[in-house]
């Protein structure tokens, strides 16, 4: 059985906060899941995806995270439990059906997890996602500990329930991936719901109708600052002039500097969790008695504006602050030092910052960066194109995924990067205007996601660029999780259809297809050459599975590749390939026969062919 | 209870992320609170792994700059650039043996020397506990047990709230059955090297 599957209410599990949230929702019987996987949210998604193979729970990897929100409110509107589950930017993928489906609300709760990364861990942008909350009209619930996070989106199903709306749970990074021992609370029975009522005059969003559902919704936002006023996550912790507003994890390193600066008794600290629509009542009540209050809160500063609001309208003047010069950022995250540290400034506490190690005298480290895998296709299909491409002044849009770090030398095939999806629809643009060969890079997940709107935009629009589309057969910098195009078979699940990416380009009418498989680079160089001399749109389809991948299907080649000593030392093969698997031994080139995986593409590269199997 | 902080640092694949939960696993036997936290976004591709873990009556999971209690790290070049993270009391407990980067194994950069290295976490620092912990693991008959036999050194400093035994059941519970008996010896020879 699954642990989190196991119903011992009282039990203590050292639990990861991504699976402290999955067994929240096995506690508020979740009978739907669906998601598009992306960091730092993905462990929820993985956990229920194998609780699902096991139970009744209905989960689902979904195309891109419209759809999973679109799949989630149908299940929701049958009355069915459902947690949809994304990171912060996949909101913006299915914000166009989260803004509308807050008129229409839901029957059976409905909880978005949106997992929001400040400081950018392992994302392209650091939104604040709560605004979302704000924008939509949908409560926000903050969790500061895995505990709670795991008893939030219990209590997120049940507000869904009370107030007919989706809740949106937003996490940090140092939720989804921090660990603690979580105390289990009972396992519901999963609530399947019960089908579809017909209501079209409240369900379709014609205007007549939303006008009508725009008035609900407003009345709802009213009933959800009344629950929020009376929420006990919003509560004030110890007592004094001096305030702390808090959210998230921000309390912890608040709580922790009230001890470490000796406060007790001087300072209150007011924690936000249902931080959306703002506790008008509740805050200013905290605010009557104070001298100073101070906001601490990664991110934007959304409790910082809700506070100066709730001054503004008691017509209290006391300093509030929280995001300035001196003060906190909004960028980054924040860590316990730089709390205690804001905190002791903004009240003038006399506080004697720890020493620092002296470092100066340290030498330089080399870098260790992320690096493409050893015997990773996408190193091969960059050195293909680029080989095919030499005589062109070329540029290379990009997406999404493991190929992004094509970015980095030797490979530097990375050029322009804004969104999922973004590699078809900017070629597009770029073509037109950046007087160069354009080239873009994309994987076959993300082509799923949303790259596919761009390049029919590109054939329908005659636009002149060739689309490489790199297919490992799997998510893979995500962890391997399925997409359309996955053999599921493969994998052991039955039940699925497969979409054959190359069918889908020759259906939208791509005549100009080299279909290749990248580790045979000769021939593909040739087959690129001759495409890149076409007009039009051209798609590059490089198929070959992701060498992680392929060893957890069992598939590992034993071959090994070794520096022969026809080796004339022109370094072609590091220059050009920067694979992990080699190093520089007493100025010779040499291959770690624990890291090769015999993809041979080194080999094929080396003008002396003095790259052969080992013995 | 007094609050220990411990920060592991590793490069991707050295097993930083299972150490982390043995003792994790530990502190929830031995009835001491714990928090814990990772980065770990790019571990499969070669990039450096960080768990920060804190001991006792602490509300926060993550450890600022300069307040780490404890550094373990597994690689020599890892444990020098976490040296950050350190303060002039910190314990340093490392493994010699290098993992060069993929950048100074092909000539762009170099990497310093070990003894060099060593020097300055001790000049630096209250105590280095310095030893090659994969040849220990092999010993063990595991060399993926480099995680095992730095946890054995760690609890040997009896600067952990708990036993060794504590560690010992996690690791009975924790890893993978077959790699038990490998662990445990992992274990114990890490931590006669640190006794």
């Amino acid at each position: 059985m699954h642990k989190l599957l196991e119903d011992a209410p009282g039990k203590t599990l050292l639990l990861l906060g991504n699976e402290a949230i999955a067994r929240g929702a096995i506690e508020a019987g979740v009978a739907c899941a669906a998601t598009y996987p992306g960091t730092p949210s993905s462990e929820i998604s993985l956990n229920l995806f194998q609780i699902s193979r096991e139970t009744d729970l209905y989960f689902e990897y979904s195309t891109n995270e419209k759809v999973a929100l679109e799949v989630a409110a149908a299940a929701a509107n049958c009355g069915v439990r459902t947690l949809c589950i994304m990171k912060h930017v996949g909101v913006n993928v299915a914000a166009d059906a989260l803004m509308t489906l807050a008129y229409v609300g839901v029957k059976g709760g409905l909880v978005i997890v949106s997992a929001d990364d400040p400081f950018m861990f392992s994302s392209q942008n650091e939104q604040d996602n709560r605004y979302y909350g704000k924008m939509s009209g949908l409560c926000v619930l903050e969790p500061s500990t895995l505990q709670e996070a795991k008893e939030m989106t219990a209590f997120a199903f049940e507000l869904s329930e009370n107030l007919g709306q989706p809740v949106i749970l937003r996490t940090t990074t140092r939720i989804n991936h921090s660990t603690a021992a979580i105390t289990l609370g009972p396992v519901s029975p999963r609530r399947a719901g019960g089908g579809f009522e017909k209501n079209p005059f409240m369900l379709v969003t014609v205007p007549a109708v939303s006008r009508k559902l725009h008035t609900r919704l407003l009345e709802r936002i009213e009933k959800a600052g009344d629950l929020a006023e009376q929420s006990p996550y919003n509560f004030v912790q110890g007592k004094g002039p001096l305030g702390i507003v808090v959210n998230g994890v921000s309390f912890n390193y608040a709580a922790d500097a009230v001890n470490d600066l000796k406060l007790g008794g001087r300072v209150s600290i007011l924690r936000l969790g249902f931080a959306n629509p703002a506790p008008k009542n509740l805050i200013a009540s905290f605010l009557a008695d104070k001298e100073k209050v101070l906001v601490a809160e990664e991110g934007e500063p959304f409790m910082e504006e809700m506070v100066k609001v709730a001054a503004q309208e008691n017509g209290l003047t006391l300093p509030i602050a929280g995001k300035g010069k001196e003060l906190f950022s909004r960028e980054g995250e924040f860590d316990p030092a730089l709390v205690r540290r804001v905190i002791a400034r903004y009240f003038s506490v006399l506080y004697q910052e720890p020493e620092k190690l002296d470092l100066a005298d340290l030498p330089p480290i080399p870098a260790r960066p992320p690096n493409l895998c050893a015997g990773c296709p996408h190193r091969a299909s960059f050195a293909i194109i680029k080989k095919a491409a030499k005589n062109s002044e070329v540029m290379f849009p990009t997406d999404i995924g493991c190929y992004t770090l094509g970015l980095l030398p030797p490979l530097n095939a990375a050029d322009f990067l804004i969104c999922m999806g973004s590699s078809s629809g900017t070629a597009g643009g770029f073509a037109r205007f950046s007087g160069k060969k354009v080239i873009s890079f994309i994987g076959d997940s993300t082509f799923f996601h949303s790259g596919i709107p761009g390049l029919v935009n590109a054939i329908y629009n005659n636009h002149d660029f060739t689309l490489v589309i790199l297919d490992n057969g799997t998510t893979a910098m995500t962890g391997h999780q399925p997409h359309p195009g996955v053999d599921m078979e493969a994998l052991g699940f039955g039940g699925y259809n497969r979409i054959d990416i190359e069918k889908v380009i020759r259906g939208l009418g791509v005549e100009n297809i080299a279909v290749i498989e990248p580790l045979k680079v000769k021939k593909s160089i040739a087959a690129v050459e001759e495409l890149l001399e076409k007009p039009g749109v051209k798609v590059v389809l490089s198929k070959e599975l992701c060498p992680l991948y392929a060893r957890s299907l069992g598939k590992v080649s034993k071959r090994v590749f070794a520096v022969s000593d026809k080796c004339k030392n022109h370094r072609v093969c590091v220059d050009e390939l920067g694979c992990p698997a080699m190093y520089i031994q007493d100025g010779r080139v040499q291959i770690n026969p624990g890291q090769c995986t015999g993809c041979a593409v080194c080999a094929q590269i080396c003008p002396e062919n003095a790259i052969l199997p080992a013995k | 209870m007094q609050v220990v902080r411990l920060i592991i640092v590793a490069v991707g694949g050295q097993g930083n992320l299972l150490a982390a939960k043995v003792l994790g696993e530990a502190a929830l036997f031995a009835g001491v609170p714990v928090h814990m936290s990772e980065i770990h976004g790019m571990a499969q591709r070669g990039g450096v792994v960080e768990s920060a873990i804190i001991f006792g009556n602490a509300a926060s999971s993550i450890i600022s700059d300069g307040e780490a209690d404890i550094l373990v790290g597994f690689e020599p070049a890892e444990t020098l650039r976490a040296l950050n993270r350190a303060h002039a009391d910190t314990w340093v407990i490392t493994s010699t043996s290098p993992l060069p980067p993929f950048t100074a194994a092909l000539g762009k950069g170099v990497y310093p020397k070990i003894e060099d290295m060593l020097a300055l976490m001790t000049k630096k620092t209250k105590k280095v506990i310095a030893f090659d912990a994969l040849e220990l693991a092999r010993q063990a008959n595991n060399p993926l047990a480099v995680n095992m036999v730095l946890v054995g050194a760690l609890a040997a400093t009896g600067k952990l709230p708990f036993g060794p035994e504590a560690v010992k059941k996690a690791i009975e519970t924790t890893t993978k059955e077959k790699f038990v008996p490998a662990n445990l010896k992992a274990f114990e020879l890490g931590f006669g090297a640190a006794s």
